[in-house]
């Protein structure tokens, strides 16, 4: 089995991994980081979206392998102690979620929007969740947060 | 008012631990010793299984053990229970076919379990059930609902002549026909409320661990009712006895219905769990999800309606078929009836309604509650027949609606349908819905659209629907095996703070936070001292889950009747402690006082004194403050409002978009309007999705499932909605504590029918009649290509 | 997924000559499209190799009237890229219309053109600039790459290296999704450049394919209305639950007038 070391959360990890697990499984069964989801095998639901190297991207289908040497964050390694990061705290404040299973993959792909477009449209981020499945909220009050954690992280 | 009770939009309690990945999913848990099951699942619609070979599979890297219905068999499991019995308009028992947990003999549908395999890990059971061979005996399968009676359908169950499950009617038709006979005019449609597949976003999952120390099972489940689980599966399927097992549901990811029912794999994770003493594990891949989970509607229907001369209702006569699938789910056979035909009356003074229902059984997934239930289908029937008699009699959908509208005075309102409506004011949600949606700017709009090659539409949805589920007694009578009360215990520790044990579940709704509010409200004691359990048998005592908007009128109000003990005990200690008569303690804001001095005690005082019964009346009161009560309703409530959707029609291409969406909802008192609103966008999201772009298709010949995925079942993207205004008109309920209705479901039940009254009226100009759901651009465009009256010309 | 080894190339030979030694191997970049499929088993490939860190295959320029993609290159960076869209805009967009924001951001050209799917967005890119597909072998013009349902001009073991497009005087792209899959049910770009006008298709058909009678009449006439009335015949086109030959035909027609309003700004 291959080992495969990368960083999570700014954590060094390292482990042998059998060549056909996938990111989502290596954080959810070898490092007990169940908070990234897998909603879906088609990759396309989002539930399971993680960022490696700054960008968001689907763990379903990456494997843990291709992650060799890579800073992953999770929706674990978002808030500062207590200190929930803008994009949580917009969630909460905004009631963008209800039964949260797709949530933690929500806002990871929310933060990856805002660093890149520092001021979106309501029509760019419902464009930009498009690799994003809610079945909960019919999405008005996720677009609405964003908008709000937009503006607290500028 | 409470800082944090009713009417406040509290940001939700449970939050905190789903943002931060703290959450705890049923596939979240891990037990020590865990293995994993997969299940084989029938590739055919139908086939007969004439052997399965196993041997290899057994022999394969990791795997633990095989099991097969010849297993199941053998340890005289019991099958998939029904909890509901419909008796047909002759007096007969609907038919009522095994529900095997794992098939032996035939397979009835793609997806049916024939063998589960039992590895080390996950993708070893996977690969290992490769190398099961079965031989299949393939047989020709009916998919479709409106083919299912017909002569050449093969037959789903023998037992079932026609694959009738049952034949069922409602309401007078000798009546119906007589006021047909005087009608001046009668609107008539049909109209197929296309099969949806739910798709909460966390897929069904089980681990079964059994002690085998202490002879007690536990199951952790995605389940809207532990109880319910606990009860079916120890009582009917495993044959053990009921205090031995445990059911826990903890964080739950979406059910909207889904997860109401006993599933064999929750049966199969718990018996195989002591067939080879360790924890099982099974979690369902989405493609998985969409063969096994219960699916939703999927009714085709003819209707009605007679008319007098000025457009008054006289009479409706509804003859649907419905599909149930291979097997009877839990809850499928009253949803077409009690929950579909009880509601025809929607919100109109309709004298005389006939309803016939049949119910077929085909081979496809069993057809069960889905959002709303019944209520949307009885909705899309009596809403699209009311703008059909709208263009015959010529008068506006808004005219037509109002003219025969219950009116607010008529209130208790007894409908031709068995149910008796307590409040409502149908003209204040129709009037503030089209002034919150610019009804009578809409030409201007539509001018405009047109302007730019578009075609605009306006429709409207006045809706009702029955939830806070259900008077016992009521739905006993009807044919229900279980009662529908719901139970809570409010536990005040000695300090003063306050565990609430439930029976709804939360999986979604935010009942960590709503209930806490109540709790609040009522006994002053401030939010962050309030903790809301649910979902674990062993905690909480026996409740009926959460499903039919049911938890805040039923849950809710237990949890005010138990209130209601506590503080009947806490004035008994209060006189005692402050010397007073019990009839002139009052209770207000947490605190127990004289009436008409300053001698009081806090609730946390009155509390210690409970638990430390030093000065204690302890001759006549036991210690402790704690109280438990069951709420059994007495009547169902009827939310109801008025829905206005505007959609835009791309003619070149047919895509339809909804560019303007209102409601205004009757959801009885709101606790925290934040959650409400969310609960109401949720529903028309689901909505929207039936109407436009959801449908579950089975290929008609092989009767595959060819929505077996995203990539084809189209789940509605943000990009696909509006932003939506939201509002509610309440009317108090008036046989409940709280006066609360429940909005759980009143955004998927108004809303297909506001949808497609909109896409009618944006091509009726082009002569177009008929569009059914879903209204994809492709059949939008194929009608706007065959029009009577091509938009170019 | 069924087992396999994995293997990371350093360089293109070690790539090719890994994949060569394999029972049955396969090259990993992005992986959006062959790990969905692994998932699905529906393929058992013995090996990947990885060639996502093979430096010569990354990549964008823009020189000599040409814009350079190596194979690595993700969506996002060629949707995102200063150098496309100032090039090839119209390329651009359609790298932004690819999946969504994270199959963007792994995703690559190289997988994308390498598999063929019916309905993917880069096919009709390179049919409808008439770019070049560079191999470790060879290169091999766009009208020659296309071969059918997820079939290619390129041998076993035959590696994309680069994809150069000529960089167009005008040019655009629209497409109709799958609701579900956003795929495309029907694609359309068009172009118009030194080597004339090219229409090609994507979605509708088997694979990406030209619309000659399309090309002629805009080679007249560089407007929408040259081809509003032009319609592909529906016989052997894709029909599926999401649309009908006829209904595709019909799209071919609507994106194409769409594209050329488009190119024209």
């Amino acid at each position: 089995m291959p080992t495969v070391s990368m960083t999570v959360n700014g954590k060094a990890v390292s482990a042998d991994v059998e060549p056909r697990t996938l990111l989502v499984h290596y954080l959810r069964e070898n490092l007990g980081m169940t908070g990234t989801h897998v909603g879906c095998d088609t990759s396309q639901c989002g539930a399971c979206v993680v960022h490696i190297d700054g960008a968001s991207v689907k763990s379903c289908t990456v494997l843990a392998t291709q992650a060799e040497g890579a800073k992953v964050t999770t929706i674990e390694g978002l808030a500062q102690g207590d200190k929930l990061h803008p994009m949580q705290e917009a969630f909460r404040e905004n009631h963008a979620l209800q039964c949260g299973f797709c949530t933690p993959g929500m806002v990871m792909s929310a933060i990856d929007l805002v660093n890149r477009n520092k001021n979106p449209t309501e029509r760019e981020i419902r464009e930009w969740l498009e690799g994003n499945l809610c079945r909960c909220t019919g999405y008005h009050n996720i677009v609405k947060a964003i908008a709000a954690a937009a503006q607290a992280m500028r | 008012m409470a800082a944090n009770g009713i009417g406040v939009s509290v940001r939700r309690i449970e939050d905190y631990r789903f943002l931060t990945g703290r959450g705890t999913y049923t596939d979240d848990l891990n037990r020590p010793g865990q293995v994993h099951a997969f299940i084989l699942r029938s590739p055919h619609a139908r086939a007969k299984i004439k052997s399965i070979k196993t041997d290899k599979a057994r022999r394969a890297d990791g795997v633990i053990a095989v099991f097969t219905g010849a297993d199941i068999e053998a340890d005289q499991l019991g099958g998939l229970p029904c909890g509901w019995m419909v008796t047909d308009r002759h007096g007969k028992p609907m038919v009522e076919p095994a529900h095997p947990v794992i098939v032996k003999d035939e397979a009835r549908h793609v997806g049916d379990q024939v063998a589960v395999v039992i590895a080390e890990t996950r993708s070893q059971a996977r690969d290992a059930a490769e190398l099961i061979t079965i031989d299949y005996q393939a047989l020709p399968a009916i998919v479709s609902t409106g083919e299912a009676m017909s002569k050449s359908a093969p037959l789903v169950w023998d037992q079932a002549p026609q694959n009738l499950c049952y034949d069922w009617a409602l309401g007078d038709q000798a009546a119906a026909d007589a006021a047909f006979a005087k009608a001046a005019k009668v609107a008539k449609l049909d109209i197929v409320n296309n099969r949806l597949i739910p798709n909460a976003m966390e897929p069904r999952a089980a681990v079964g661990d059994y002690d085998a120390a202490k002879g007690h099972y536990t199951l952790h489940t995605t389940s809207q009712n532990p109880h319910v689980i606990r009860l079916l599966m120890s009582a009917y399927v495993l044959k053990v006895p009921e205090h031995k097992v445990r059911v826990n549901a903890p964080d739950v990811g979406g059910g909207f219905g889904s997860k109401i029912y006993h599933y064999a794999e929750e049966a199969i994770v718990t018996w195989a769990s002591k067939k080879i003493g360790r924890p099982v594990k099974w979690t369902a891949d989405r493609s998985e999800s969409f063969m096994s989970d219960a699916h939703g509607r999927d009714h085709v229907t003819h209707a009605e309606l007679a008319l007098d001369q000025n457009g008054t209702f006289l009479a409706m006569k509804v003859s649907t078929t419905a599909n149930m699938g291979a097997y009877l789910s839990t809850f499928a056979p009253c949803i077409p009836t009690y929950l579909y035909a009880l509601l025809l009356a929607g919100v109109y003074t309709t004298p005389t309604i006939f309803c016939e229902v049949r119910a077929v059984f085909t081979n496809t997934v069993p057809v069960d509650a889905y959002r709303g239930a019944g209520r949307p289908e009885a909705t899309f029937v009596v809403e699209r027949l009311v703008d059909e008699a709208a263009k015959v009699t010529g008068l506006d959908p808004a005219e037509i609606r109002r003219r025969n509208f219950i009116p607010r005075n008529a209130f208790p309102y007894q409908t031709p349908v068995v149910v008796q409506y307590d409040s409502g004011d149908y003209q204040s949600t129709l009037d503030l819905a089209l002034k919150g949606g610019d009804y009578a700017g809409f030409e201007t709009r539509r001018a405009e659209s047109a302007k730019r090659g578009k075609l605009r539409g306006i429709g409207l949805a006045t809706y009702i629907e029955a939830c806070g589920i259900a008077p016992s007694a009521v739905v006993g009578s009807v044919g229900a095996r279980a009662g529908l009360y719901e139970s809570a215990v409010i536990r005040v520790h000695p300090t003063g703070s306050v565990t609430v044990l439930t029976g709804s579940h939360s999986h979604g709704q935010g009942h960590e936070t709503t209930f806490a509010q109540l709790v609040a409200e009522r006994l002053g004691v401030d939010i962050a001292n309030i903790e809301i359990v649910h979902g674990d048998t062993d905690k909480i005592p026996f409740g009926m889950g959460t499903y039919g908007s049911r938890s805040l009128a039923v849950g809710g109000s237990a949890m005010v009747k138990a209130m209601d003990k506590i503080i009947a005990k806490g004035k008994k200690i209060a006189a005692h402690l402050l010397e007073a008569a019990e009839a002139d303690i009052e209770f207000k804001d947490g605190t127990f006082s004289v009436a008409g001095t300053d001698k009081k005690k806090a609730l946390a005082e009155i509390s210690g004194a409970a638990y430390v019964p030093h000065h204690y009346p302890i001759n006549e009161l036991e210690p402790g403050l704690e109280e438990q009560a069951f709420y059994d309703p007495a009547n169902f409530t009827f939310p109801g409002g008025c829905h206005v959707c505007e959609v835009e029609i791309d003619q070149d291409t047919g895509t339809v978009n909804v560019v303007k969406f209102t409601a205004v909802d009757d959801v009885g008192r709101v606790i925290n309007p934040m959650i409400v609103e969310g609960q109401v966008q949720g529903g028309l999201a689901q909505g929207i999705g039936q109407a436009l772009l959801e449908g579950c298709v089975y290929d008609q010949k092989s009767g595959q499932l060819v929505t077996g995925s995203y990539m084809d079942y189209t789940m509605p993207r943000a990009d696909n909605l509006p932003s939506f205004t939201v509002s509610t008109h309440n009317t108090l309920c008036t046989h409940n504590p709280l006066g609360v209705k429940g909005v759980g479901e009143v955004g998927a039940i108004g809303s297909p029918a506001a949808v497609m009254n909109a896409v009618h009226n944006a091509l009726a100009p082009l002569g177009i009649t008929r569009i059914d759901m879903p209204a994809t651009a492709e059949r939008v465009w194929k009608a706007i290509n065959g029009a009577p009256r091509r938009a170019a010309e | 997924m069924y087992e396999f080894n994995y293997h990371r190339a350093k360089s293109v030979d070690e790539a090719v000559k890994t994949v060569k030694g394999a029972s049955e191997g396969k090259f990993l970049a992005g992986g959006h499209t062959l790990i969905p499929t692994l998932k699905q088993r529906l393929a058992r490939p013995s090996d990947l190799v990885d060639i996502s860190a093979i430096r010569e295959l990354q990549g964008i320029s823009v020189a000599g009237g040409t814009v350079t993609i190596g194979a690595c290159t993700r969506h996002g960076d060629v949707a995102n890229s200063k150098d496309v869209q100032m090039a090839i805009p119209a390329l651009a967009h359609l790298a932004d219309t690819i999946g969504d924001p994270q199959v963007r951001n792994r995703g690559t050209i190289g997988g994308s053109i390498a598999n063929s799917d019916p309905g993917a967005d880069y096919p009709a890119a390179i049919l409808g600039l008439g770019a070049t597909i560079h191999t470790n072998k060879r290169t091999i013009e766009a009208d020659k790459y296309f071969k059918g349902l997820f079939e290619t001009a390129l041998e076993d073991g035959e590696l994309i290296t680069k994809v150069t497009f000529p960089i167009a005087d005008k040019a655009a792209y629209e497409k109709f999704a799958q609701p579900a899959s956003r795929f495309a049910l029907v694609g359309v770009f068009v172009s118009q450049g030194k080597a004339g006008v090219r229409v090609a298709v994507t979605g509708a058909g088997v694979c990406a394919f030209r619309v000659a009678e399309m090309e002629k009449a805009l080679g007249a006439k560089f407007a929408p209305e040259s081809v509003a009335n032009i319609k592909v015949p529906s016989k052997g086109l894709n029909a599926d639950i999401h649309g009908s030959a006829e209904y595709r035909a019909h799209l071919v027609t609507v994106m194409a007038k769409r594209a050329v309003a488009k190119a024209n700004g």
